[in-house]
């Protein structure tokens, strides 16, 4: 059993907001904004919604809080009003089956979906008191705060040194690179590895370690969220599950947001889960969110039910 | 662009693109008569085009032989002297040289700056729109005939070049021949290196975009170093295009021999000294015609070169993605 679920089952205060405990001042929304402080969690915000929420049974700061947020391809909508919350230094899995909007709504988070010809987002999506997804919020900037691991892994035609420093380079970080190299690296249980071949070019690593690649070279923009998006599909049974530890201890520092397919990952690596269902006309909806224990063995929508129990997907 | 230049362009890019579709061979079968016939007869037509393309380089071969007997080698490549149709006869080949490789490198001055910037437009700025439209344009620059791009250069550029340089400067010289070469072979640096841009996979520019790169920094440090042997290679070959330029550099380029002038000066490229040589009067046994063909040569070998290197360079510096 992953060790998060002990630490869920040891917190003890329901608390199911956004709490402004150690970083308050950035979390307090703008007064435009303000809304019932339980906003998203804990509670049926809008019964027209259907989603299900489960109670939090710890205490969690918000680190970004969606609000209705909609998303459309030309015409065709994709997502349809999703209300939830993510928590800060936690993984949440977004699971369901495909064509359910997840990577779409992954891709709202770092507004990827801006580089897409007439996608467009409806909401809002509440990152540090700002709504990320106003057009007036400067999109380059939000993917530096935000960074992004692919289902492919996409390291640059270049050497492991320069993909892990490329982000800082465009950043105009002016530190010690080496030292910003090696740390990105540890920190994403590659350093060992490739140490003493940094020149090597990051297109020769196997699969895995170019995931791993991946993860660092975010890690070095120094991000306050990862995204990642199926990181793990393309990749064997054990380089998966290095990913999937990676991603636990990267949830010390950062908040994780995982798009996966596979039940099992989502069950072993999240803290929350929110399940994404759509209906025959194709809009993908939130059914059900919650901590991850709760999701799996107490569903409160059979929908859900059905979809870990694997009747569909 | 020409026949043959436009086969090595498809060959290169072929190489580029790294085509693994191998086309099947159902001629391995059994074939009907109507079917042999037309085997035979495209048989026929590659056979004929490999005869021509050695039957060329035979008698490029055969008559610099004949020159050679007669003039010896240093002559040619030793001296910087030209003056094959006076009496007193100098076939120094580098005075060619000179106004070739000057007015192609000012070519490449003007068309790398402008093909790589309208590549990177096109590849990565145009809404697919506007490339739809001015991609093909662009490509239609490359079929105008060259004497037009050589009169164009004499009445439009040359004046502007008296203007900024001074009315002494003839209204033949070297740099406005140049640029009208630049001109020219912009559509060559533009078309490839935007075909090898836009084959750099979308998954490396969503990469730079997430770490927080601006479109110009995803196209600068990802896209074009992912490209550059598309890139260079694309370079290479407008420049053996601008080495092998006739009519407009006849035209604008004077008709002035000399190793060591400056760009404002008339100068004659090989092309050009080829074009004069072959005009009307001179007799086929003359040894003012056979160093036709050695100059001819050493432009074959010169393009030849450049294009080995074009492909060595794609192939050295390709980027594999995955």
């Amino acid at each position: 059993m992953p060790r998060n679920f002990f630490t869920l089952m040891r917190s003890s205060a329901p608390v199911g907001t956004a709490a402004p405990a150690s970083n308050g001042a950035l979390l307090e929304p703008p007064p435009s904004m303000k809304r019932d402080a339980a906003d998203g969690v804990g509670v049926h915000l809008d019964p027209n919604l259907e989603a299900v929420r489960h109670e939090f049974t710890e205490e969690v700061e918000t680190a970004l809080q969606l609000r209705n947020v909609s998303a459309f391809y030309g015409s065709f909508q994709a997502i349809d009003k999703m209300t939830m919350p993510i928590p800060r230094n936690r993984v949440t899995a977004l699971i369901g089956p495909s064509g359910c909007g997840k990577s779409t709504l992954l891709r709202c988070f770092n507004r990827m979906n801006d580089l897409i010809p007439g996608a467009r987002i409806e909401g809002e999506i509440e990152f540090e008191g700002r709504n990320l997804i106003d057009p007036n919020v400067d999109a380059v900037e939000v993917r530096r705060r935000i960074g992004m691991v692919f289902q492919k892994p996409n390291p640059f035609p270049k050497s492991i040194y320069e993909n892990v420093a490329f982000g800082a380079r465009i950043n105009g970080y002016s530190g010690d690179m080496d030292r910003l190299v090696e740390d990105a690296l540890r920190r994403a249980a590659l350093w060992d590895e490739v140490k003493d071949e940094l020149d090597k070019s990051g297109l020769a690593l196997s699969g895995g370690q170019q995931q791993r690649l991946c993860i660092a070279r975010a890690i070095a923009v120094q991000p306050e969220i990862i995204l990642m998006d199926e990181p793990a599909s393309a990749l064997d049974p054990v380089a998966t599950l290095k990913i999937e530890d990676l991603m636990r201890e990267l949830a010390e520092e950062y908040t994780i947001v995982v798009v996966t397919h596979n039940m099992q990952q989502a069950g072993r690596v999240s803290d929350y889960t929110a399940f994404l269902l759509a209906g025959e006309e194709r809009v993908g909806r939130l059914v059900e969110f919650g901590p991850t224990q709760d999701i799996f063995t107490n569903p409160l929508d059979q929908r859900t039910e059905d979809y870990i129990t694997g009747r569909y997907g | 662009m020409d026949g043959p230049e436009r086969d090595t362009v498809r060959s290169l890019l072929a190489e580029l693109w790294r085509e693994r579709l191998q086309p099947s061979r159902p001629g391995s079968g059994r074939e009907t008569p109507t079917g042999k016939l037309i085997h035979g007869l495209l048989f026929l037509t590659a056979l004929l085009s490999a005869f021509v393309t050695v039957g060329i380089v035979l008698v490029l071969i055969f008559e610099t032989v004949e020159f050679f007997r007669e003039v010896p080698f240093i002559d040619f490549f030793g001296s910087t002297k030209w003056s094959a149709l006076f009496a007193e006869k100098q076939f120094g080949v580098w005075a060619l040289v000179w106004g070739t490789g000057m007015i192609a490198l000012i070519g490449l001055a003007v068309a790398i700056p402008l093909g790589l910037m309208a590549a990177v437009f096109l590849s990565e700025y145009s809404p697919p729109r506007v490339r739809a439209v001015v991609k093909p344009i662009l490509e239609v620059l490359a079929g105008v005939p060259t004497v037009v791009f050589g009169y164009f250069a004499l009445l439009s550029i040359s004046p502007v070049i008296r203007d900024i340089f001074g009315q002494d400067v003839g209204i033949y010289n070297a740099l406005s021949a140049g640029i009208v070469v630049g001109l020219m072979i912009v559509p060559i640096i533009a078309s490839l290196s935007e075909d090898a841009m836009r084959a750099v996979p979308r998954s490396l520019r969503e990469g730079a975009y997430a770490l927080g790169s601006t479109r110009m920094e995803v196209s600068l440090r990802v896209v074009l170093p992912a490209a550059f042997s598309g890139v260079v290679a694309s370079i290479i070959l407008a420049f053996s295009r601008a080495v092998g330029e006739t009519m407009a550099v006849t035209i604008a380029g004077g008709g002035n021999p000399q190793f060591g002038v400056g760009p404002l000066e008339a100068v004659q490229t090989m092309t050009a000294m080829i074009v004069q040589l072959s005009l009307g009067d001179t007799p086929t046994t003359s040894i003012e015609f056979k160093v036709l063909f050695a100059v001819a040569m050493t432009l074959f070998v010169l393009t030849l070169g450049m294009n080995f290197i074009a492909q060595w360079v794609s192939h050295r510096f390709r980027e594999e993605y995955e």
